[in-house]
């Protein structure tokens, strides 16, 4: 069978865009992932697409145009985007199509996701009693955490300073201004032990990649890359995840832990094999953990890689080079599309100030979401 | 006390000097899940009164809906959360009432308690659980 390639790449700025849609976005992102591969919306031949809250990714071929391809809506949380992609990875492996899109937008109002207990399967204290909120899960999943494994809370400022300095850098973030550690730590207390800076706040944005069939990617592209592992995986037994009224006494793996290691098996690479990651930072906890659930460190060692500096840009294992959700938000349906995006230029090594050196050649993202699901990807030169 | 029910039905005994959380225990696999769940292989069982808090958090801005906690933005106080490890069975959320967020610890001993919400529309006062520190 052959391999997938990704020979286009498009975005549209994450923040707060007034005055337009976030459909409209999408379309924006689509139309510039068309340009970066030189080519018309009619070589695509089928698209995935979805968003959370900004309605449904197929009506995007009213402004792309109306050549009746199969336009599939994701909606799948947090791994929209991510299932918008391996549906697209699995629908050209299969030799049904040759190229075709995976596409990402959102735009949510201002303030934390309202939470609504029915439609997860809840009863309706659980919402009315003010036990429903995303931030509250997030705390006390690092602060158990912390308690296991001796993070620190200049750790958990670290991870934050580090998202907007790498934001700076980046000219489609939401965040860009540097934001030190000391102000990070004595910000607002949001849900302790994360402070106002340590969180992503909902936003907008989109993202667009073209895929194809391996053999035709020269055709677009002097510099494809190839998507060698893709996979998703819901919560097992045992994990802890958010508006959960209750949790198992003996504790299990994430969905994060399944959705890595059959990314790794998929793409038959192992941990050391990458270079840089980016990896679902829904706040600084979040990115700390997930260092570990997805095989990179041991539970703990976090705290010293934090402050050796080996995740920063310039450091060992880069993680989060655009600014993560930290920095650039999270638009629900375009957050695993935008690191796919970003893994895409640094591995063009077209990232310019914010280049990761030594000219790597492998990058692996990874979203996490409510109510306990996962995607992962490695992408390849 | 005629005035006061439970916020929601089979959560917990009601009324009762020593209320206890309604769970459920799956007959085939022994796993305990709260709030019970109905199913023919489930049996209702109540929960202990007792338990060690696993984690907790701070719930520091005024929750938007569904909350339904009648106070406003500007005497919105900061109420803490927490997971309670109920030995042997289950590890339940609560509300974490009669502590200072300062003192909160991970290992805490805590014991289950029944206090008015909200009054609703009729109102009547709507009874919630919350776990509060052991008295010693």
């Amino acid at each position: 069978m052959s391999d997938v390639a990704i020979i286009g790449i498009g975005i549209h700025p994450f923040g707060r865009t007034e005055g337009m849609t976030g459909l409209q976005q999408g379309v924006h992102a689509a139309r510039e992932a068309l340009s970066d591969a030189d080519m018309e919306w009619s070589d695509i031949q089928f698209a995935f697409g979805g968003s959370a809250a900004a309605g449904s990714a197929d009506a995007m071929v009213n402004d792309l145009g109306l050549t009746g391809i199969p336009f599939m809506n994701v909606s799948n949380g947090c791994a929209t985007g991510g299932s918008s992609l391996l549906s697209a990875y699995t629908t050209i492996k299969s030799g049904q199509f040759d190229i075709g899109m995976a596409v990402g937008f959102d735009k949510h109002p201002r303030g934390a996701f309202n939470a609504d207990p029915e439609a997860s399967g809840l009863p309706k204290w659980y919402g009315e009693t003010g036990l429903m909120l995303t931030t509250q899960f997030f705390g006390m999943k690092i602060q158990r955490y912390m308690n296991d494994y001796g993070i620190t809370s200049d750790t958990l400022a670290l991870v934050a300073e580090k998202a907007f300095n790498n934001a700076s850098l980046n000219p489609n973030a939401w965040r860009r201004e540097p934001v030190s550690k000391d102000t990070i730590l004595n910000a607002m207390m949001v849900s302790d032990p994360l402070t106002k800076y340590m969180f992503c706040s909902p936003a907008e944005g989109a993202v667009a990649l073209i895929l194809c069939k391996a053999e035709l990617a020269h055709k677009y592209t002097s510099k494809p890359l190839f998507l060698k592992g893709a996979a998703f995986r819901s919560r097992p037994l045992g994990s802890f995840e958010v508006f959960s009224p209750s949790l198992e006494i003996e504790r299990g793996p994430s969905p994060t832990v399944g959705a890595s290691d059959a990314t790794f098996e998929m793409a038959g690479m192992t941990r050391e094999d990458i270079d840089l990651a980016q990896l679902q930072d829904t706040e600084s906890g979040a990115e700390i953990m997930h260092m570990s659930e997805n095989g990179f460190c041991k539970d703990g060692e976090q705290e010293k890689l934090l402050q050796d500096g080996d995740t920063k840009l310039n450091g060992k294992f880069p993680v989060n080079t655009d600014g993560g959700c930290i920095a650039n938000g999270e638009p629900i349906g375009a957050s695993g599309l935008r690191q796919v995006y970003e893994n895409c230029v640094q591995l063009r090594g077209a990232a310019g100030k914010r280049q990761v050196q030594g000219n790597p050649k492998t990058a692996y993202t990874h979203v996490y979401g409510a109510p306990g699901i996962s995607a992962c990807t490695i992408i390849t030169t | 006390m005629s005035n006061q029910k439970p916020i929601a039905e089979n959560l917990f005994t009601w009324p009762s000097d020593q209320p206890k959380l309604l769970g459920s225990k799956d007959t085939e696999t022994g796993r305990y899940f709260f709030p019970a769940k109905k199913s023919n292989t489930h049996e209702q069982v109540e929960l202990s009164r007792k338990g060690k808090l696993w984690t907790w958090t701070v719930q520091r801005f005024m929750p938007k809906t569904p909350y339904i906690g009648t106070e406003n933005p500007e005497d919105f106080k900061p109420y803490a959360v927490g997971y309670i490890e109920l030995p042997g069975e289950i590890m339940v959320e609560s509300r974490l009432e009669g502590v200072d967020p300062e003192d909160l610890e991970i290992g805490m001993e805590m014991e289950l308690s029944i206090d008015p919400f909200v009054k609703n529309e009729e109102g009547e006062e709507l009874m919630m659980f919350s776990f509060r520190p052991c008295k010693n």
